[in-house]
């Protein structure tokens, strides 16, 4: 990897909210939401950040773009930490990182315009310098999307969910961001709207040079599609990353196996044959998770060894890194 | 193997300020013994409405307005609503499992409270009997050590737990149908392999048919024996589950296939999107609903009604007048 194209790099992030109990407010424990994440994003690269929920996915993105305080380690964005950047310069930087939401029912504002909307960040960060510029850059963002600029004074509830969901890119869109967080972008919408969506973020990387997205889901089958390379989160910690063709055909973590197994692939002859892996139990709580490898206790490889420490990520091959002792 | 339910041109409506809105329109289809079904399709396209309708669980301003629902060779649109007979069938002969299992469940009762009360109901059990009952079967669909839990509240209960409560609950009056809406559709990936694995098991050993009713194509690939395909409150494909994934011939079918991303895909795969969007059922046109966006669409399409549903071969029948052979239609 080229150290000139990295965009981001994490390092041992780790975030912890406080749980407060009684009158005073006392701290009694943590909830380890992320803990110990490192990975690095290039330009023009697509990481897939994939697991089910509580696993921190979202936490992390919320960390970049600085919505949350890391309680530990390093987000070097363009070579600048985040983590302990002063409110004016992280306003200052965040024109450059931008958010996709999950739901885009809630994420817009229902009284504002889609012009409104997709113009706001300009206003926001002193983009556009007269009212024409301003005028030209929000229709131009809404053909981007593969909206009709016509339809800049509709308000929200006027759009069908996929619409809504392209006025959210247009504005993700509107101050140039070099990066892009897409937090479960498709995952409310119909399965023959998110190809529309998902073909649309894939040709807008195609065409904006320098433009990286940090893809968060938990449908591994998107997550694939639309990635480089994917990592595999579990409980707060990555167990394996590795470029996402690697992922369906050579997974080495035993959770990366489970996750794989339980989505179903559209193809009744594939799934006849498929290795189908069961796993016991559910996650465990963030408040309270287990000693050593968080997964131990519903790994079907599991050894004693397993409850001492949590395993690093160690290089397999090249690009392919794995958290686990028996892989 | 016999049919177990069958049934015949339903169509259910609801009235609205805006107009009458068609959401599930002239529908067929059957379920034999023991058999697992899909009924597949997006949000709005009526797959839910249809299996309320069976269940008669439609309030107004909707309105079962045609059709049959035969079960075990009895119309059940004879009986109303709230009639004994209706209520006799309900939740026992056919149980029906709904998707949000944070919702489904009474938060102000116990576990113990909601899956007696249906033993006590329909099977006229002792409460002590129905007790022992409700822990044998919260024993089978998997939540450990149910003894100490049937007291326990909902809240008490993780999303997965619940559903499995939900499924215990289904399965308790030994169903000859069980209908799962979506049952896994809001919980985790593991956790929805683990349920319908179980949720597999279990109609088997209970002998009762199963209807999965999902958007989610690969759930129907991995579990259903024959799927319907749905749009716009229509079947449009029916057929046993190999000749839909692979021979898929109506163009929405086709379409479906194209735009979901695949586990095994190659890489650089592109998605095919279903361009435009599914219908307002207000003031449907009488010709094929799915016209706007087809890409197979031909002349005839234009000028006659929405099609009937046509055999390809045996079992499997597509609503469409394009010849959709012609071209090579591999999936994915």
């Amino acid at each position: 990897m080229n150290q000139d194209n990295l965009i981001l790099d994490v390092k041992d992030l780790k975030m912890y909210f406080p749980v407060v109990r009684g009158l005073l407010r006392r701290k009694v424990a943590d909830v380890k939401a992320v803990d110990g994440v490192t990975f690095k994003l290039m330009r023009d690269e697509t990481l897939g950040l994939v697991g089910e929920s509580g696993c921190g996915k979202t936490t992390i993105g919320r960390c970049i773009i600085g919505l949350y305080r890391a309680t530990g380690g390093q987000i070097l964005f363009e070579d600048e930490d985040i983590t302990s950047m002063s409110e004016k310069k992280l306003r200052e930087v965040r024109r450059n990182i931008a958010l996709i939401f999950q739901d885009p029912y809630s994420s817009l504002d229902p009284r504002q315009s889609a012009g409104g909307i997709v113009g706001e960040p300009l206003k926001i960060h002193n983009m556009a310098l007269n009212k024409g510029e301003y005028k030209d850059r929000v229709e131009q963002l809404l053909r981007i999307v593969g909206l009709d600029p016509s339809m800049v004074d509709r308000f929200p509830h006027e759009f069908s969910g996929g619409q809504r969901q392209r006025i959210g890119v247009a504005r993700a869109l509107a101050c140039d961001p070099s990066l892009i967080i897409c937090d479960e972008p498709i995952s409310a919408l119909d399965v023959s709207i998110q190809a529309q969506i998902i073909n649309l973020l894939e040709e807008l990387q195609d065409s904006v040079k320098g433009l990286s997205y940090l893809f968060i889901a938990h449908d591994l089958s998107v997550v694939r599609h639309i990635s480089d390379r994917v990592a595999v989160m579990y409980l707060g910690h990555i167990m394996e990353i590795c470029k996402s063709r690697v992922l369906y055909e050579n997974p080495l973590h035993p959770y990366t196996r489970a996750l794989l197994s339980a989505i179903p692939i559209a193809d009744p002859f594939v799934e006849e044959t498929r290795e189908r892996i069961i796993l016991k139990g559910e996650v465990p709580s963030p408040l309270n998770p287990p000693p050593g490898c968080p997964f131990h206790p519903r790994c079907f490889m599991a050894i004693p060894e397993c409850s001492q420490a949590v395993p690093p990520l160690r290089t397999i091959s090249d690009g392919h890194e794995v958290a686990c002792i028996r892989a | 193997m016999a049919e177990i339910l069958k049934v015949n041109n339903l169509i259910t409506q609801f009235k609205t300020e805006s107009g009458i809105v068609k959401a599930v329109n002239d529908v067929s289809y059957y379920i034999n013994e023991q058999e697992i079904i899909g009924l597949v399709g997006e949000s709005g396209c009526g797959k839910s409405v249809s299996q309320l309708s069976v269940m008669q669980l439609i309030n107004a301003p909707g309105k079962i307005t045609g059709g049959e629902i035969i079960f075990e060779g009895q119309n059940l649109l004879k009986y109303k609503q709230h009639s004994p007979e209706m209520r006799s069938i309900r939740g026992a002969r056919i149980a029906m499992i709904f998707q949000e299992p944070m919702t489904s469940l009474n938060p102000v009762l116990t576990i113990g409270q909601q899956l007696t009360e249906m033993l006590v109901l329909h099977l006229k059990m002792s409460n002590e009997d129905a007790r022992k009952r409700a822990i044998q079967l919260m024993g089978m669909v998997g939540i450990p050590a149910a003894e100490g839990r049937i007291d326990d509240y909902p809240h008490n209960f993780s999303g997965g737990m619940r559903q499995r409560v939900m499924i215990a609950m289904g399965l308790s009056c030994d169903p000859r149908i069980l209908i799962a809406d979506e049952p896994t559709t809001a919980l985790d990936v593991t956790t929805q392999a683990q349920l319908l694995e179980m949720m597999k098991d279990m109609v088997q050993r209970f002998r009762a048919s199963l209807v999965i009713v999902t958007h989610n194509l690969g759930v129907v690939a991995r579990y259903a024996e024959r799927i319907y395909i749905m749009y716009a409150g229509r079947i449009v494909e029916s057929g046993t589950t190999k000749d839909i994934f692979s021979k898929p011939r109506h163009p929405y079918t086709m379409g479906l296939l194209k735009c979901i991303p695949r586990l095994d895909e190659e890489e650089g795969r592109k998605l095919v999107p279903i361009e435009g969007l599914p219908p307002n059922l207000i003031n449907m046109p009488t010709t094929c609903a799915f016209l706007p966006r087809c890409s197979w669409k031909i002349e005839r399409c234009y000028k006659d009604p929405w099609p009937e549903l046509t055999p390809v071969n045996d079992n499997h029948f597509i609503r469409c007048y394009a010849d959709t052979k012609e071209k090579k239609s591999e999936p994915g």
